[in-house]
């Protein structure tokens, strides 16, 4: 099963994410959160991103979402981080992370691989919300 | 030439001098950004110079990468990856020495830009601390081939970082929180290529006494 993990420059976002996922009963998916900086302020932190992903993987991989700026700079400087072994089955996803991490832990739950489970969360960037 | 002791002193006057201008930064950052990178800065500084008392009798690479660590995980903003993977670079081309010549400081200078632009994706002319960097370590390179010696290149090396700094405030962001002002970002000065300067200043501040 795929791990995910959810990185955002708040806790806050990066907690809510994760409690609107598990809302999707998906019990059998760890999901992540790595918000803030370790000292409680707003930004991001390669290291409490590295340990999320370690949290995260079960063995199969795991998906990192992310919000802007820093938050892709610090999720590659935690890959960076990883042993080898673990970072060669971590893929950052390119999507929005609300819409991108309900898609990935539906996907995920299926069994899906790492792959699948990405190009998942990345399909949420050409959703139509409002029809004109 | 820069010994251990004297790079743990740079080092210690960089923190310093991110300390004393914290709030200009942060200012900076308030008119484009999200009015963090002068408490990003320091933070991850003062903790910078926390930690050098405990690498002070290791090789300059090894205090290098402490620093790089440090940055890493304290500052928070894009800084942070941004100065740590560039002090990170510099560790790596420095690795096991006890003092560093002219071709180490030259080396260490060049894999810190590349550090910067390979995590960044950003190139000179996108507002940021590039454009204080990359003129820098020109000058710095070509003060030093002209035979100049190493007081005087980063003399250069910060004037030529300072001129970055001016420029940034003639062109518009394409990188960063900045960018999402577009053209409003245009008439101010970039906090990273002023926190970049002020780096490079110290640098030759602290040479420079060390003459006299
Ligand atoms: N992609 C980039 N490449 C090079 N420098 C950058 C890049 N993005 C931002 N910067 C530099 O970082 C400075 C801002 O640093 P700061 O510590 O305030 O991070 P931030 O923008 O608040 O981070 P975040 O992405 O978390 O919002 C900018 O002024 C700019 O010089
Ligand atoms: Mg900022």
């Amino acid at each position: 099963m795929i791990g995910i993990v959810v990185v955002s420059h708040s806790e806050k976002i990066a907690q809510g994410v994760v409690e609107l996922c598990s809302q999707m009963g998906r019990e059998n998916i760890k999901i992540e959160a790595a918000g803030g900086t370790g000292d409680g302020r707003i930004g991001t932190d390669a290291m409490k991103i590295m340990e999320a992903i370690k949290r995260a993987d079960n063995g199969d991989g795991v998906l990192v979402l992310v919000d802007m700026g820093s938050a892709v700079m610090s999720t590659e400087v935690a890959l960076e981080l990883l042993d080898e072994d673990l970072r060669n089955k971590v893929l950052i996803a390119d999507a929005p992370i609300v819409e991108g991490s309900i898609g990935a832990v539906v996907q995920a739950s299926m069994g899906s691989s790492l792959e699948e489970v990405k190009s998942v969360a990345e399909q949420s960037k050409s959703m139509i919300k409002v029809k004109e | 030439m820069i010994t251990r002791d004297l790079l743990v002193e740079i080092l210690k006057n960089v923190a310093d001098t991110i300390k004393e201008n914290k709030e200009l930064l942060t200012d900076l950052d308030a008119a484009i950004g999200d009015a963090d990178h002068g408490i990003n800065m320091n933070k991850g500084f003062k903790t910078v110079s926390e930690k050098l008392d405990t690498v002070k009798d290791k090789d300059c690479g090894t205090i290098l990468k402490t620093v790089a660590m440090t940055l890493i995980s304290t500052v928070g903003g894009a800084s942070g990856p941004l100065y740590g993977t560039a002090f990170l670079k510099a560790s790596m081309a420095v690795n096991g020495k006890m003092e560093l010549d002219n071709e180490d400081i030259i080396k260490m200078f060049d894999e810190a830009i590349k550090g910067i632009v390979m995590r960044g994706k950003a190139q000179r002319g996108e507002k940021t601390m590039l454009d204080a960097l990359i003129p820098a370590y020109e000058a710095l390179k070509g003060s030093l081939e002209k035979g100049d010696d190493l007081s005087e290149a980063f003399i250069e090396a910060a004037d030529a970082a300072k001129e970055g700094v001016e420029y940034t405030k003639t062109i518009k962001a394409t990188k960063g929180r900045a960018s999402y002002l577009g053209d409003r970002s245009i008439g101010h000065q970039d906090p990273g290529a002023t926190s970049s300067y002020l780096i490079l200043r110290t640098v030759a501040n602290t040479l420079n006494q060390q003459e006299d």
